[in-house]
């Protein structure tokens, strides 16, 4: 992505509309990908341009955990790998 | 017919499809004949060779031989033939691809319009993408093209690029300084050809199965004729199929452009001919192409060619593959039966001696199976075919004259085909098939009658009635397959539905009425109406309690009949369907019996209607019962109790009659001068508009400003004369007892009966529409007063004048095309999201995945929780378990 770019406005991962996310560290994700049996590209995804992504500063490849607010089950945690697209 | 799970001959696995364009290599090869001839027949009436039926084209008559493979007709595979071309030609459909093409490659040299070394880079990246995201590689080269198309000179040769026009669906025109100038399709192949096979590739093609300049056609492929049958009609007139129609055209205009090619017609003949091949061309892949002249027989009906028999509903794909039709299943007219369970449907005898199960004899049922095979097909309970094991052969019962003896010589291993007998577990079905228990299975009741016969009960989730509906049912015929439908898909395992959790199966119309009949407070019941009922109900496993009153007579309540079926223990309080205006109250003693209240299983107070017991109504006594006691409880409960209902009001008659919304003069008076004061008003609203004092709506404009006021006066009239006529009534009026319970109907149709119809409305405004300036020629111009606009004063007691059932009809009219557009969107819809989320699964792990294993959801509903076996949506209902403890713990009220 060209530098010129503005980044988002940090104060948009504090906002009550947008759910926690967090970057998973190599282990972590492995950990995650075995547990449910997969490859990384069978995730949901997220693309490396969605604000939060780039806050965060997540590359292609990396998964991020998402903990949500569930109207049916208080919390529920999902995760996508990030996509270059 | 192969009756077990497949032997050991060899399996395929379809890895995967890929369409690609024909080679004119390979049409070449594969074809066996050429055709030259426009004609079909000699003029003695055989085929032509070189036309359209040359025998080369495979054998189709009884007894030919196929003169290219030698076989007979049932062993010839048909064969190709081919059309050489004179001048090439575009396939229709690939115009917009061969466009983006040669948008984005030079004109000159045919090299993609990005410089080299970028060019290797970006091929690597697409080669990468296309292994692991295909549809992404497909979003790339898309791009890749965009930004070719913008350049303008060639990087590799130099040569000035120009626009590309297209005119769909296939003619390209390049703008060039001088002006536009057409393509023709063999310029068009000469650009294709140059084009490399890696520049192909980063435009998306696959130039190892399609190289872009096959989309040129330069011969091409004739079906053979098993796929083109022609068909003799009685009077021996041939008739052909309209590819051959099709096809016979092509050949023509092919044939006459030859003839100018070879005569040197003048070019613009030429072209002329060129053209029309072409057209002719698009006709036969695709008849309905925009801006084509379509083909049509001489009666101006139009040719089905190739696209036609593979599009929309009865095509190839929708009709005959994804909808086929199956064996063992069976259709016709349902009626109802009240006295057969809901688990069970009423099959004919002539269905049950047609549709058959394998039933593999053993030491156990020999002498079933004999017995079968004695009655033979057209006795029931017969058989249709035995299979015997140790000579393998089948045999047809029908032909079959020594039945004594083919039932001697049954032997464990043996199959027969029996007849559908009392028991078997069948599906059953009724359209639209929208949610899960528009198919379930039930147990087959062998009956006399044409149709089949289903509990009133299960009306509710096959969305069925009695006017004529029909419905589907398919005989499942292995065992897993039976056992698989008697777990999964039994009636009673539907009760509650997923779809809002609460219960489908439920209480409707006369079985509410009838609940209510029985818990209310005067009902009592001398031994010889208790015996009477419990005899519908058949089932003599319960205890009679101690009557309520002994004297005179013994005499049991409603109540106490009902408990006998209560299981012990069983607790539910909650509101009747009656608990609303003057009956509202929310005391355990209610005085008008509204409140109901089971405790330990007995029914102590308030009675049954559509709120305990009815369908459809999640958080009722019915749905705690199956949601608690499982849904053989349920079941029982279904097939006893409501039977009683039924019974209740066979003993007490129940009807509507005039009588029920008589209402007295008097009040019929009151009823006219509240009209008059409305309609009073109204002109008021109307004077106060004219002369622009009327209080103005804010946001809308004086004259929905009036409109909306009149509207609200005439709503508020209605509202009170259908009041001032229900008050009249008393509580054993049997139209008011259906409304207040639930059963059928509600104050409005009362209302509308006894007192007044009200308002029409035509999109929730008063009818405006007719003449000019007003809605009838009965009313004077500019009439803006009730009765001019829609108002009806009448009822349905005393009858309608013309112009008020005019206004009626106009606005019930509107209710009908709602209905009708309503389904048809809500159709497709449903169809749309039934093919989106039809493979989707909850996995094992409670993942929902699709079928190539990504990860929908990480847990089904994001809490795992199945929606059926909750209380309206929630998994726990924390009211309900502390109250159950309190009766535990004896700290409740009750026993
Ligand atoms: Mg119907
Ligand atoms: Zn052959
Ligand atoms: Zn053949
Ligand atoms: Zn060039």
């Amino acid at each position: 992505m060209p530098s010129t770019v503005k980044q988002p406005d940090r104060r948009i991962l504090d906002h009550f509309l947008v759910p926690k996310h967090r970057i998973l560290s190599l282990e972590e994700a492995v950990e995650v990908l075995n547990k449910l049996g997969i490859k990384p590209w069978q995730l949901p995804r997220i693309s490396v341009n969605d604000p939060v992504i780039r806050l965060l500063g997540g590359k292609p490849g990396d998964i991020v955990e998402i903990v949500r607010n569930s109207p049916t089950a208080g919390e529920y945690v999902t995760y996508r790998v990030v996509v270059s697209y | 017919m192969s009756y077990g799970p497949y032997g050991e001959e060899e399996r395929y696995t379809i890895s995967g499809i890929r369409f690609s364009l024909l080679s004119p290599r390979e049409i070449r090869e594969m074809a066996k004949v050429t055709v030259i001839r426009a004609d079909i027949y000699e003029s003695d009436g055989s085929p032509i060779m070189g036309g359209l039926r040359d025998p080369h084209f495979g054998a189709i008559e009884p007894g030919e031989r196929c003169p290219v493979c030698g076989n007979l007709r049932q062993d010839c595979p048909g064969h190709f033939g081919k059309i050489d071309l004179a001048r090439p030609v575009m396939l229709p459909h690939l115009g917009e691809h061969i466009y983006r093409l040669l948008q984005a490659t030079c004109r000159n040299c045919g090299r993609i319009l990005i410089p080299n070394d970028k060019a290797a880079y970006m091929l690597q990246v697409y080669r990468r993408l296309k292994e692991r995201w295909p549809v992404l590689a497909d979003i790339f080269a898309e791009e890749v093209a965009k930004g070719a198309s913008s350049t303008t000179e060639c990087p590799h040769c130099g040569t000035k690029q120009y626009k590309l026009r297209l005119v769909k669906p296939y003619y390209l025109y390049e703008v060039r300084e001088e002006g536009e100038v057409r393509l023709t399709p063999s310029e068009i192949r000469e650009r294709l050809e140059r084009i490399p096979d890696d520049d192909a590739e980063l435009l998306g093609w696959d130039p190892k199965s399609s190289r872009p300049e096959w989309a040129v056609l330069t011969v091409l492929p004739v079906p053979p004729l098993s796929v083109r049958p022609s068909i003799t009609t009685e009077s021996s007139q041939r008739a052909e199929d309209d590819l051959t129609h099709a096809l016979v055209e092509i050949v023509r205009q092919n044939e006459r452009l030859k003839n100018f090619i070879a005569s040197s017609a003048p070019e613009s003949m030429i072209e002329e001919a060129w053209n029309t091949l072409q057209n002719v061309i698009a006709a036969y892949i695709d008849n309905e192409l925009p801006n084509i002249y379509q083909l049509s027989h001489r009666g101006r009906k139009q040719l089905k060619t190739i696209a036609q028999r593979l599009k929309g509903k009865e095509g190839r794909l929708r009709g005959n593959l994804n909808g086929k039709r199956v064996n063992f299943s069976s259709r016709t007219v349902i009626s109802p039966d009240p006295l057969i369970s809901i688990n069970e449907v009423g099959v004919p005898v002539e269905v049950a001696k047609i549709l058959t199960v394998p039933m593999v004899v053993t030491p156990y049922n020999i002498e079933d199976a004999r017995r079968y095979v004695l009655n033979g097909p057209y006795k029931w309970p017969g058989a249709t075919v035995v299979y015997k094991k140790r000579e393998n052969v089948k045999i047809d019962l029908r032909y079959q004259r020594n039945l004594r003896q083919l039932a001697e010589s049954l032997e464990p291993g043996d199959i027969v085909e029996r007849h559908l007998i009392d028991g078997d577990i069948v599906l059953f079905n009724r359209q639209p098939s929208l949610h899960r228990m528009s198919i379930m299975a039930h147990r087959v009741r062998v009956m006399p009658g044409r149709t089949f016969r289903l509990n009133l009960l299960v009306c509710a989730p096959y969305n069925a009635d009695f006017d004529g509906d029909e419905m589907n049912l398919h005989v499942p015929r292995l065992d897993e397959a039976r056992a698989e439908a008697e777990e999964l898909l039994l009636v009673e395992k539907h009760i509650l539905t997923p779809r809002y959790g609460g219960p489908i199966i439920g209480g409707r119309q006369d079985y509410i009425s009838g609940a209510y009949l029985l818990t209310v407070k005067t009902t009592l019941l001398d031994i010889n109406k208790v015996r009477e009922l419990l005899r519908g109900v058949s089932d003599a496993s319960v205890e009679l309690p101690e009557p309520a009153i002994l004297r005179p007579r013994p005499l049991w309540t409603g109540k106490q009949f009902i408990s006998m079926f209560l299981p012990k223990g069983f607790n539910f309080r909650g509101r009747a369907k009656i608990n609303a205006g003057d009956l509202k109250c929310d005391s355990e003693d209610c005085f008008y019996d509204s409140y109901v209240v089971v405790s330990d299983g007995r029914l102590l107070e308030g009675v049954l209607d559509k709120n305990t017991i009815g369908a459809e109504q999640p958080e009722s006594l019915l749905h705690y019962l199956v949601l608690e006691r499982g849904s053989e409880e349920g079941r029982r409960f279904l097939d006893t109790v409501f039977r009683a209902f039924i019974k209740m009001l066979e003993l007490k008659g129940f009807t509507v009659s005039l009588s029920d919304v008589l209402v007295p003069a008097e009040t019929m008076k009151r009823i006219k001068s509240m009209v008059a004061n409305a309609k009073n008003d109204v002109i008021d609203l109307i004077r106060q508009y004219n002369e622009g004092t009327l209080e103005i709506i804010p946001g809308r404009t004086p004259e929905e400003s009036l409109e909306l006021r009149i509207i609200q006066r005439l709503q508020r009239l209605r509202d009170e004369a259908g009041k001032t006529a229900i008050d009249y009534m008393d509580v054993f009026n049997n139209a008011f007892i259906m409304a207040r319970t639930g059963a059928r109907g509600s104050d409005i149709n009362i209302t509308q009966m006894a007192a007044m119809l009200g308002q029409q409305t035509v999109r929730g405004r008063r009818i405006t529409r007719g003449f000019r300036t007003r809605t009838l020629p009965h009313f004077k111009p500019g009439d803006l007063s009730p009765e001019a606009r829609g108002f009806v004063a009448g009822n349905f007691r005393d009858g309608l004048s013309p112009h008020e059932v005019f206004f009626h009809a106009a606005g019930g009219r509107e209710g009908l095309v709602d209905t009708a557009v309503k389904t048809s969107q809500s159709g497709y819809m449903q169809r749309r999201l039934i093919n989106a989320l039809q493979d989707l699964y909850v996995a094992y792990d409670g993942t929902v995945r699709d079928s190539e294993n990504n990860i929908i959801q990480f847990r089904y509903g994001e809490d795992g929780i199945d929606p059926q076996k909750t209380y309206h949506g929630r998994a726990v209902n924390i009211d309900r378990i502390i109250e159950e403890v309190k009766n535990v713990t004896g700290g409740g009220a009750g026993a």
